[in-house]
């Protein structure tokens, strides 16, 4: 909402600057977003007439003009086509300064001297809106008479200065001038003078030239209508012109300006008929018929249905109440007779209206949000005051009123100790109730009660949150005290599993993990790019009915795209090493169409790359994890076949047999898909498996108190043969006495065999009650190689 | 005999003051003291000499031999020293080059944030509540005052998966959630991922995060409200930090407040960060609607409360002078290496 100064003085009085004035209407409640000064940055630029036209001497296309500034006549040249003896321009004088920080000096123009600048509009920072022709190719051609010298700015008007206010939504009221007046009032404690409305007595009766007939009660709570006859439609005079161009609305003609003019001050919204096209002179509010058309103000046709409310004649629609008229009763130059509109319409049903049509007007902005039904009245009797001051037509005496609303104010029954209580202040009920009445509140004092009838203009005040929020405001945000809560002591803490998550992310990124955040839509087509292809493994998706594009419509249901990206775009920009993880849920859908919420189901997603990353570090960082929440031991890394990894290279994770998830080198069809050359290495688990089953708790172990005995064993085998049977077989055979197994090398090559693997292990036995001796640790040893051979088929080497 | 040994005595004090290493200490006494030593040696002869001498000699040669480990001790202790020296001084390396790098990863921006966030709530005893992304329009909107058709839904364009699914446009839906399952007191904060259908900018996002809070008890006021605020805001942006509240307008809270916070650049002197005004908005709150409170089967005659939210993407930019909400997304090592 853009305010002009000016404007607001009118109706308050204001005798700080400007920044307080915003400042305390900030503070208040009513929030200034900016305050713009106009005509700023223009300085030494003043009205000059155009004396004598000269050809100039030494080009065509420049011309030498004389113009009287008043006090002295310039020579100057330019180049515009427009300019014509007699006219009045403005004139920048040497030294002058226009928007933007241009400076204008005494210049000689191709061997002419010239001795300051005729300006554009544009030049001026200037539009069309502001003043009218300022956007013509050529100078400004000024369309009044003003004193020769005048400075520009109060020619134009340019002088105002116009404040941006950030108007909550339950405070519609606010969306006029008279509204932010009546709160600037209150902030600076000055009198508040509204417009003084009196319409002069009309001719004829408004009943014998039109009629309203409406069909849906609950819809338009209030219709009130007067006709003008007569009507002479020009342009309106410069000063409404003006204010309305610096409150944001493009002047028309003086009707439609003056409709505009008063929806402005007084916050009601009003529409303009041209009565002659009104079939029947009968206006209708109805609702719309299903498939029913109609042509906007803005010359676009609008399907309609039985959700939206229309005004109509006895044969069609002529407009959409609330919202936008209708091109087939617009006012143009021909008019002579108008029904003028000043109405109430539901909130709920303007709304669903708007936004069925994509049409958002200032109208529509105003209904929504609910306004006072004695406003409407108000207002149309300004508009017909405004139409007589300005001469723009003759008043047909007498009003259309047909109210269906209620006019009685809301009464509240409030303790004003409640209050109290709840802003955490201690206000006696006079007080409270003087914050109230200037606030045009009419309140009596009753005992612990305050009896408030609310004012009409204030549909936002329910109860008595609301009545403490008048209060504190006024009162003061700043003024109440800073306290910290008594009562129950409660105790802050993370919960088991938040502590975990914390562990994880700790673990992680000691392991040298960067974490990253990623968006959580992404595109269907991804899991193409990670090698999905088979319809059937492609999961069901959470759709976005209205994204922002194609490649953000679907919840994600793995993180491996989105990290494979970032890991695309650190190479590209040059980085040889990029290790990241992102913890984040997928969304899995119950069922299609989605009945109920989907499962956010939480993931852990690691991917790196860089000279030293391979299979085995990927592993040994989750070996890392998995050992942190003491399940090592659980987990089983299991050969698998999966498209977006490579088939030899890939492992699925159990613990305690249950999958957990996924890890291995990233398929290089799929790594090429995201401009990837280097081996990358993705792992993708899920977290709710693996803080599950965490083992928290740990129990002390004695330290040996006799000596370990190691012993190598290198085995051939063959190559089919994990690393994971062979351990596994030599821990079933070691029993006991066998402390640690650990495989220290693995060769292929000369010596052994095609086909076949070397494997080293080192192991480690250990009584806890007697020094093993070497018979012992022999017979054991033997037999763990006899069961590798039996069970394996290894030999040693 | 006498004067030979005499004579040994001489020479080896002689030798020894030269031997410069301990491999020539070693000969050395092997020369001198070993089985086939010169001393040895001397002694040897000894069956030559008269019985009365042999005694005298004897223990001469002893005294010898005693005088000569001795020495050899003494000088064995200083060779090592200068051997050490030595050792230390051929060993000196450029301290100024670069660590063999041990790479350790870091938490995101945001995360780091949310973390100080969450310690300073801790403290003052509040519990750490989560809620779904994918939300009802019930919970994200009805449920807080916010009717179907109502303006405010406007402010918070909406991504819908059904008539009744959307993503949530914050964590208050969580409010209720919690509210549902928990008698008062109440004292949670809600971290968590929003939803906006906004288009990309160095200010927006369609995806950003938010901090919830919401404190219910008996007495509950607006002077508490100020207090863990300002509490707030002294931890999270120094202890000099002030506090600002002006009225606002939520659908849920009613009073409503934005609180701002002086200038975390200029401290409040006016600079480009805060538009010359001294102050940064950081979050908006309010007492619980009424409404609210009941929808969350809460009794609003018996019980009062407030509630905050605050942009977390918002206030780490604030808190590292990032000035582009974009990069919080982008990941570039270069950039998450910095905090
Ligand atoms: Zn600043």
């Amino acid at each position: 909402m853009l305010v002009p100064l000016k404007w607001l003085k009118e109706y308050v009085e204001i005798d700080v600057p400007v920044e307080q004035l915003a400042h305390s209407l900030t503070m208040t409640g009513t929030k200034v977003e900016g305050i713009t000064k106009q005509g700023e940055g223009i300085s030494n630029v003043v009205v000059g007439k155009i004396c004598e036209i000269h050809p100039h001497p030494n080009a065509d296309k420049l011309v030498v003009c004389h113009v009287d500034v008043g006090d002295r006549k310039l020579q100057i040249v330019t180049g515009a086509p427009n300019v014509k003896e007699g006219q009045l321009v403005p004139v920048a004088l040497d030294g002058a300064t226009l928007p933007g920080g241009h400076k204008i000096k005494a210049t000689t123009l191709r061997g002419v001297e010239s001795y300051g600048m005729l300006c554009s509009g544009q030049e001026l920072g200037l539009t069309d809106e502001d003043y009218p022709g300022a956007e013509v190719d050529g100078i400004l051609i000024l369309q009044e008479e003003y004193p020769l010298g005048m400075d520009i700015r109060e020619a134009l008007g340019l002088d105002d200065q116009v404040l941006e206010f950030e108007i909550t939504s339950n405070r519609p009221d606010c969306l006029s001038v008279v509204g932010i007046a009546r709160e600037a009032s209150v902030a600076l404690n000055s009198p508040f003078e509204p417009p003084h409305i009196e319409v002069k007595p009309g001719v004829g009766d408004v009943n014998a030239e039109a009629k309203v007939l409406v069909q849906d009660p609950d819809l338009c709570p209030r219709y009130c209508a007067r006709v003008v006859k007569d009507v002479k439609v020009g342009p309106s005079p410069l000063w409404m012109q003006r204010r309305l161009a610096s409150a944001g609305v493009r002047p028309i003609n003086n009707i439609v300006d003056i409709t505009n003019y008063v929806m402005l001050e007084m916050g009601q919204p009003m529409h303009a008929f041209d009565l002659d096209k009104v079939a029947g002179r009968t206006i209708v509010v109805r609702r719309a018929r299903d498939g029913e058309k109609l042509v906007t103000l803005d010359d676009k046709e609008r399907v309609l249905n039985g959700d939206m409310l229309v005004i109509a004649d006895i044969e069609k629609p002529i407009g959409l109440a609330g919202v936008m008229g209708g091109a087939n009763t617009e006012i143009t130059d021909g008019t002579k007779n108008i029904l003028l509109e000043s109405a109430l319409f539901d909130r709920g049903i303007v709304r669903k209206t708007s936004k069925a049509l994509g049409i958002r007007s200032e109208a529509s902005l105003r209904f929504e949000k609910g306004l006072d039904i004695h406003n409407a009245m108000a207002a149309l009797d300004r508009a017909a005051q405004l139409i007589q001051e300005l001469g723009a037509g003759t008043v047909v005496e007498g009003v259309i009123d047909v109210c269906h609303g209620s006019l009685e104010n809301r009464v509240l029954e409030i303790s004003w100790k409640r209050v109290n209580g709840l802003l955490g202040i201690n206000l006696s009920a006079d007080e409270m109730a003087d914050v109230l009445r200037r606030l045009e509140f009419k309140v009596e004092v009753k005992g612990e009660y305050m009896r408030i009838e609310v004012p009409s203009f204030r549909q936002d005040i329910e109860g008595v949150a609301d009545i403490a929020e008048e209060v504190a405001r006024i009162y003061g945000y700043n003024n109440i005290p800073m306290t910290l809560m008594e009562g129950t002591v409660t105790r802050g803490r993370k919960t088991g599993r938040q502590k975990l998550m914390d562990r994880v992310k700790e673990v992680l990124v000691g392991t040298g993990l960067y974490e990253v955040v990623t968006y959580s839509f992404t595109s269907p087509r991804v899991y193409e790019s990670i090698g999905i292809t088979d319809p059937q493994l492609i999961p069901k998706t959470v759709k976005i009915l209205n994204p922002l594009g194609e490649d953000q419509s679907i919840m994600r249901t793995t993180l491996i795209p989105s990290l494979l990206e970032v890991l695309s775009r650190n190479r590209n920009r040059g980085m040889e090493r990029c290790q990241i993880f992102e913890i984040g849920p997928a969304f899995l859908p119950k069922s299609l169409p989605l009945e109920d919420l989907p499962e956010e189901k939480p993931l852990l997603t690691i991917a790196e790359y860089g000279p030293d990353i391979d299979y085995y570090d990927l592993k040994g960082k989750i070996e890392v994890l998995l050992d942190e929440f003491g399940l090592l031991a659980e987990a089983e890394f299991v050969p698998h076949v999966h498209p977006t990894f490579h088939p030899g290279r890939t492992a699925l994770l159990k613990l305690n047999g249950r999958e957990t998830g996924l890890l291995g080198e990233v398929h290089p069809k799929v790594a090429q898909n995201y401009q990837l050359e280097e081996r990358i290495l993705v792992a993708e688990l899920e977290l709710d498996v693996l803080l599950n089953s965490a083992k928290e708790e740990r129990k002390y172990r004695p330290l040996p108190k006799y000596p370990a005995v190691e012993r190598d064993l290198a085995l051939v085998v063959k190559k089919e043969v994990l690393s994971a049977q062979v351990e596994r077989c030599i821990r079933e055979l070691g029993g006991q006495l066998l402390e640690k197994v650990e495989l220290f090398d693995v060769y292929e090559g000369a010596q052994i065999p095609e086909g076949y693997k070397s494997l080293a292990y080192s192991l480690s036995y250990r009584a806890s009650d007697r020094t093993l001796t070497d018979e012992e640790i022999n017979a054991l040893h033997d037999s763990i190689v006899k069961g590798l051979e039996e069970r394996l088929g290894a030999r040693l080497r | 005999m006498k004067a030979e040994l005499e004579q040994i005595r001489r020479e080896a004090e002689q030798v020894l003051a030269c031997v410069s290493n301990l491999q020539d200490l070693s000969n050395f006494r092997v020369e001198y003291l070993g089985k086939k030593g010169k001393l040895t040696q001397v002694l040897r002869g000894m069956g030559t000499l008269p019985l009365e001498e042999r005694p005298k000699i004897g223990q001469l040669a002893n005294e010898i031999r005693a005088y000569l480990e001795e020495e050899i001790e003494k000088r064995k202790k200083v060779l090592e020293e200068e051997a050490l020296s030595q050792r230390l001084r051929d060993e000196v390396i450029d301290v100024t080059m670069p660590g063999r790098r041990h790479y350790r990863g870091k938490l995101h921006p945001l995360n780091i944030v949310l973390n100080e966030i969450k310690d300073i709530f801790l403290g003052m005893g509040f519990e750490i509540a989560e809620g779904p992304e994918v939300e009802w329009d019930y919970y994200n909107f009805e449920a807080l005052n916010i009717p179907k058709n109502h303006p405010a839904r406007d402010t918070q364009d909406t991504f819908y998966i059904t008539e009744n699914i959307l993503l949530r446009t914050h964590t208050s839906p969580t409010q209720i959630r919690v509210m549902e399952r928990q008698k008062p007191p109440i004292k949670i904060i809600v971290p968590g991922r929003v939803y906006r259908s906004d288009a990309v900018d160095a200010t927006h996002s369609p995806i950003f995060h938010q901090v919830e809070g919401l404190v219910i008890d008996k007495n509950i006021t607006m002077c508490d409200l100020k207090g863990v605020l300002d509490v707030f805001a002294k931890e999270m942006f120094g202890p000099q930090t002030k506090t600002q509240f002006r009225p606002h307008h939520f659908p849920f809270t009613e009073p409503s407040a934005e609180m701002d916070v002086s200038c975390t650049t200029c401290g409040g002197k006016g600079c480009r960060v805060c538009s010359y005004t001294g102050w940064i908005e950081i979050l908006g709150a309010g007492m619980v609607h009424p409404k609210v409170l009941q929808y969350g089967g809460i009794d609003p005659e018996q019980y009062s409360g407030f509630a905050f939210g605050m942009g977390l993407d918002r206030i780490t930019n604030l808190k590292y002078g990032i000035d582009d909400i974009r990069l919080l997304f982008e990941n570039d090592i270069r950039f998450l290496e910095q905090f």
